[in-house]
């Protein structure tokens, strides 16, 4: 009850802190997906390299986020942006790559090599062969990349209210350290509302963009 | 219209050189189906695909209505030259109409245009377009979605059609059924093919001309029943197959050996043939009725002719001598 009471009391402030989150999140996906997809879809060209990128990106996931705070904050000290929002971003960004850029490369190289040559053979550039049909092909699971990382990025930006960067893992940390379990329990649960309604409205988003003459195919594989 | 002047495509693998193609000739006239026949790995498809240069010839010449293809720009070719593969590649992500459209777009034609020209075409090959328009690749059987696929080939009219093995991936009864649709289609358009084939049966039906490859060398290059009947060589005679002389009957129409005497003393217990059967419908006869003849008759039942034993083997035995 006092837990509720405290919710329905701060439900500005918890608001404001979702804004917040948010802004790091869809700030950190956006450029992962500007500089991930892309990166995903050239890595196609070569498995040396892919293999070099993907492994690169398995390491970056290893790393710790409260770890990987605590390096970035010497580096961009010496621009004054040590603690906050500019180093919940990049981490945030850093762990949105590798989901976005492995499922762009499976979805692109699983695309079916008969329409490859039935498009190189028909006279499509290589641009219009990746806009008009490996991209549409690819693109349910290139999404579903993009569903995995806006999740990790809700969680990874919950540990960034201890570099100050804000969002609803203040209501965490602060009640952690005042022994306040209604802050506690409100912070944990609106990270996971947060959570399920971005993965839930990007789910839906998946399903539209999927090219009609899959989705039964899709479907069918699900049962 | 097509003319492959000494054209040869090399690989270099990790053993030496391997001559996929090696210095092949020939020519193409226009209106002409050219069935491209041999085993797996003698340079067929790779000779089809240097036409349209998915594959770059290492020496040689195309020339595609005289003009000599290395001058145009392969992106610019291919959208000339009709292609048709045995996977078909119908984009999934495409209506069957948008998949028809493909190169039209590229070309820029309008929507409606585009539109237009694919229920045409769809009503051409035996779809109906307002039941097949809209429909997904995935919404198809494997013969409609074949017939698409040629569909797709023809959608800005190209001169020349290459086919690498299109009815292979289809079961008998189907590939039969479209075989027949694409002759009939074939009869109307007359368009200069090229066809990738491994089926002697499937050659013999299509061709007007065979060209056999073996390790990349053309072998024989003439007319089906020229081929059943004298085989270059005793590759092209294995390849064949030795009932080549029964494959030829198919080839060969009642009319051809019709004789108009003595129809009178024919036993009448026999079927009559129509001079528009081929000689397997004869030999059939022969066979189950222990015929030496049967009658010949034309559309409204009357006797026109008859066709015996000895002038089949007449005809078999003429184009076996060389």
């Amino acid at each position: 009850m006092e837990t509720l009471a405290f919710i329905l009391h701060n439900l500005p402030a918890i608001g404001e802190r979702t804004v917040e989150h948010l802004s790091i999140v869809s700030v950190a996906v956006g450029i992962a997906i500007i500089t991930g997809v892309p990166l995903g879809i050239a890595i196609t060209q070569s498995q040396r390299v892919a293999d070099t990128v993907l492994y690169l990106g398995s390491i970056v996931m290893t790393i710790p986020s409260i770890a990987l705070f605590g390096v970035l904050i010497p580096i961009l000290s010496k621009i004054g942006q040590g603690i906050g929002w500019l180093p919940a971003v990049i981490a945030a960004m850093l762990y949105a790559q590798l989901p976005i850029i492995r499922n762009t490369y499976t979805a692109i190289r699983n695309v079916d090599p008969a329409l490859h040559s039935a498009a190189v053979g028909m006279g499509m550039s290589a641009l219009q062969r990746l806009g008009r049909v490996e991209i549409p092909i690819a693109l349910p699971v290139i999404i579903a990349g993009i569903r995995i990382a806006v999740v990790i990025n809700i969680g990874v930006t919950a540990i960034a209210a201890y570099i100050g960067a804000g969002g609803l893992g203040t209501f965490i940390s602060r009640g952690i350290s005042q022994s306040d379990i209604r802050q506690l329990i409100t912070g944990a649960l609106a990270l996971g509302l947060l959570a399920i309604a971005a993965d839930y409205s990007l789910l839906s988003l998946q399903k539209r963009l999927t090219p009609k003459g899959l989705a039964r195919q899709l479907r069918e594989a699900d049962q | 219209m097509i003319r492959l002047e000494a054209l040869s495509k090399v690989y270099g693998t990790p053993k030496g050189t391997v001559k996929a193609v090696d210095s092949v000739s020939l020519e193409v006239r226009e209106g002409e189906t050219c069935v491209l026949l041999g085993p797996s790995g003698c340079g067929k498809t790779t000779t089809l695909r240097m036409i349209n240069r998915l594959v770059a010839p290492t020496s040689g010449k195309i020339f595609l209505a005289g003009r000599d293809t290395d001058a145009v720009d392969p992106v610019e070719l291919r959208r000339g030259i009709g292609y048709v593969i045995q996977q078909i590649g119908l984009f999934p992500n495409m209506t069957v109409a948008e998949n028809i459209g493909v190169v039209p777009r590229l070309l820029g034609w309008d929507s409606a245009r585009r539109r237009r020209r694919a229920e045409e075409l769809l009503a051409l090959l035996a779809l109906p377009p307002g039941e097949f328009a809209d429909r997904y690749p995935n919404e198809l059987s494997g013969g409609q979605a074949q017939r698409v696929g040629v569909a797709r080939a023809l959608a800005v009219d190209p001169p020349v059609l290459l086919m690498d093995e299109p009815f292979a991936a289809l079961d008998p009864i189907n590939r039969e059924a479209v075989q027949d649709e694409f002759l009939r289609m074939q009869e109307k358009l007359r368009k200069t093919i090229l066809f990738v084939s491994h089926d002697i049966d499937e050659a013999v039906k299509m061709a007007d001309r065979i060209a056999i490859f073996h390790s990349g060398r053309l072998v024989q290059f003439a007319a089906p029943d020229e081929l059943l009947a004298r085989p270059a060589d005793a590759f092209v005679a294995s390849f064949v197959g030795r009932d080549r002389t029964l494959k030829r009957l198919r080839l060969i129409r009642v009319a051809e050996v019709m004789t108009n005497d003595g129809a009178a003393s024919i036993d009448k217990k026999a079927p009559a043939v129509s001079p528009d059967d081929d000689l397997r419908r004869v030999a059939a006869l022969f066979l189950e009725h222990g015929a030496a003849a049967l009658r010949c008759i034309d559309g409204e039942g009357r006797v026109i002719g008859v066709v015996t034993r000895d002038a089949v083997a007449a005809r078999l035995a003429i184009e076996d001598s060389p």
